[in-house]
């Protein structure tokens, strides 16, 4: 088994936002930076499926900066084998470009499946899994919860609104994880050691101009003080005549 | 001219609500553009209700791709059926649904084009169409605008309200290719027990946390929220009392869960974590319950009441039953 893993370093899921100088993007000044939570069932499962096989190898990848080379140690020291860090200084980038230049790059790599998280909690936006099996010419499985493997077919069950499906398709395919796929496993001591031995290959690249233009980023408008009530009967009024629901 | 595309989604031949919203943001849309055409496509089998739901929606024209290689939803499938008829298109939008996230990035990468995704405003703006997306899990706002020649979008559900009336001309088409070409292919739709409303498409959510204590007493959120009637309410869960197993992940709102914007949501024994508050905080109106009246969840709640739940619920829960009926 030949398996990729793309994960992405993103801003802690309890930052508190402030906007950059430009106008446009994040003010990372004491913001924490972690692996992207979703990411961390990717790996999991890249792991989980390598050892089922019994064999084969896990490349995770990145496109980002220099910095990212700590998650992909992550990556390393949970299990997988090798890794790539595409490092375009962390440039201006859409689902788009991110997309385009980590295909080629993937491509190369000849994966038979290739795990994703489903959503980085940064930009939230659900595309780069769907995106990257089309220019690989794959068949994508979304944001799945429990995942099985018989030879090379892939079943996989995912939430739909009010429902859950069952979708199958053959290697090669893209899979990307949702949370309760499984229990990501913390790297110990011995991970991490052996973490520092494994091949981590660094590229620096260009990535593609992006098919969208950020012009704004911007904080949403603060929610109404909010009142407090004694009774039932208070919060009853206020849901029939301001609130309108009743 | 403008040409807008509108992807709609139907499920077992039933036409998704957010579909209709999806066809009044392209005629605002195209509005906002100087005028241009609307076109709802529709991918499915057994589609004759949905057509005619659509026909009355608003749009210029609807084209359904009735077959039975489309009869069972598969995201490379749809996708290579939809491009066909997309040649000409300016603009393509679709719900940010399960189908949409799975389905319009691929067809935006096969377009070579732009997509926002879980956009809530779109804009023409000095001859370019763009788009603003919550991001950090509605801790702020983005705008983008399209740097090629199709830009797509998927729409958050509930922002956009359904048109009602006009007559489109309605015509089918097949797709050129047979089922043996499909690759990622559903078999087998489970359904929620008990016929619930979806987290995503209720106009109220009740929620529980922690301070419910025990997934036995969690039971006083499920009646709260039939006290709404059938197919109003639905329940949500903190990631805690989903974690403990008491709850499915299904039903966790927060940033690792379903990001929700009902008309009402009531917050029961949660504390109001930054995590929770991304899932939630756009919701139109928030009432928290919660013995402590320092609880986070205070700060974005338009009402709320500090006391115990097991003595205010049951009481708002007769109140609620009794302004329903
Ligand atoms: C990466 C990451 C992702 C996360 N994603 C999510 C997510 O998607 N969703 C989510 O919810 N959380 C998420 N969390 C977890 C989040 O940080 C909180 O731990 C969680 O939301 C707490 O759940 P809770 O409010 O039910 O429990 P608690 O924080 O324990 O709060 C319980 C509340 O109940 C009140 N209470 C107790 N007894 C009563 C009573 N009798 N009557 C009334 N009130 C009572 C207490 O005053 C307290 O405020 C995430 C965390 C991380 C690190
Ligand atoms: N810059 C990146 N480098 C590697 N993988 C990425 C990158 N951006 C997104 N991904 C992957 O795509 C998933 C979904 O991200 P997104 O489409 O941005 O929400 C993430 O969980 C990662 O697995």
């Amino acid at each position: 088994m030949n398996i990729v893993v793309c994960v992405k370093r993103v801003a802690a899921s309890d930052t508190v936002v402030k906007v950059g100088a430009d106008g446009k993007s994040l003010d990372p000044a004491g913001v924490e930076f972690v692996l992207n939570p979703y990411d961390e069932f990717a790996v999991e499962e890249a792991i989980k499926t390598r050892d089922a096989a019994g064999g084969g190898e896990i490349t995770a990848i990145t496109l980002g900066s220099s910095d990212s080379e700590k998650d992909l140690r992550t990556c390393l020291a949970m299990g997988a084998d090798k890794a790539i860090l595409l490092d375009d200084g962390g440039a201006a980038r859409d689902a788009y470009s991110t997309a385009v230049t980590i295909a080629e790059h993937v491509k190369g790599l000849n994966p038979d499946l290739v795990f994703c998280g489903k959503q980085a909690i940064d930009g939230d936006d659900s595309q780069f899994p769907a995106r990257l099996a089309a220019l690989l010419d794959m068949p994508v499985l979304t944001e799945v919860s429990t995942l099985t493997k018989d030879g090379d077919q892939l079943r996989a069950e995912r939430d739909i609104e009010g429902a859950r499906e069952v979708v199958t398709c053959k290697l090669p395919a893209v899979v990307s994880a949702n949370k309760g796929l499984n229990e990501p496993r913390y790297p110990n001591l011995k991970g991490i050691m052996a973490a520092k031995k494994k091949p981590l290959a660094k590229v620096s690249v260009e990535a593609v101009a992006p098919a969208t233009d950020t012009v704004s980023l911007e904080l949403p408008p603060p929610r109404p003080e909010g009142r407090l009530f004694e009774s039932v009967d208070d919060l009853i009024a206020a849901l029939k005549n301001d609130a309108k629901v009743l | 001219m403008t040409k807008i595309y509108v992807i709609a989604e139907a499920r077992q031949g039933q036409l998704k609500k957010p579909s209709l919203e999806a066809v009044t943001a392209a005629l605002e849309l195209a509005q906002a553009a100087g005028g241009g055409e609307v076109t709802a496509l529709l991918p499915g089998h057994g589609l004759d209700a949905a057509k005619g739901e659509l026909q009355k929606s608003g749009a210029n024209n609807v084209v359904a791709l009735d077959s039975d290689v489309l009869a069972n939803y598969s995201g490379d499938g749809y996708a290579k059926a939809l491009k066909d008829h997309l040649g000409d298109a300016t603009v393509v939008l679709m719900p940010h649904s399960a189908m949409g996230r799975d389905l319009m990035p691929r067809l935006a990468a096969m377009l070579d084009s732009g997509l926002v995704s879980d956009a809530t405003a779109l804009h023409f703006e000095d001859g370019k169409f763009g788009a603003t997306k919550p991001v950090y899990a509605g801790k702020a706002y983005k705008k983008s605008f399209s740097q090629k020649s199709v830009f797509c979008a998927t729409l958050r559900p509930n922002n956009w309200a359904p048109t009602e009336g006009g007559d489109a001309s309605v015509s089918d088409a097949a797709p050129s290719f047979g089922a043996d070409e499909l690759r990622a292919v559903v078999q087998e739709v489970m359904a929620a027990a008990g016929g619930k409303i979806p987290l995503s498409e209720a106009k109220v959510i009740v929620s529980g946390g922690r301070g419910l204590q025990s997934p036995e007493q969690f039971h006083i959120v499920e009646k709260l929220a039939d006290a709404f009637g059938a197919g109003v309410a639905a329940v949500g869960a903190s990631r805690a009392v989903v974690d403990a197993g008491w709850r499915p992940h299904s039903e966790q709102v927060g940033q690792t869960g379903k990001v929700v914007a009902p008309v009402l949501y009531i917050a029961i024994g949660i504390s109001g974590a930054i995590q929770h508050l991304a899932g939630m905080r756009t919701s139109r109106f928030i009432v928290a319950i919660n013995k402590d009246a320092n609880a986070p969840i205070f700060k974005v709640a338009d009402f709320g009441i500090v006391g115990d739940a097991f003595e205010v619920v049951p009481a708002l829960t007769e109140a609620v039953a009794a302004n329903v009926s």
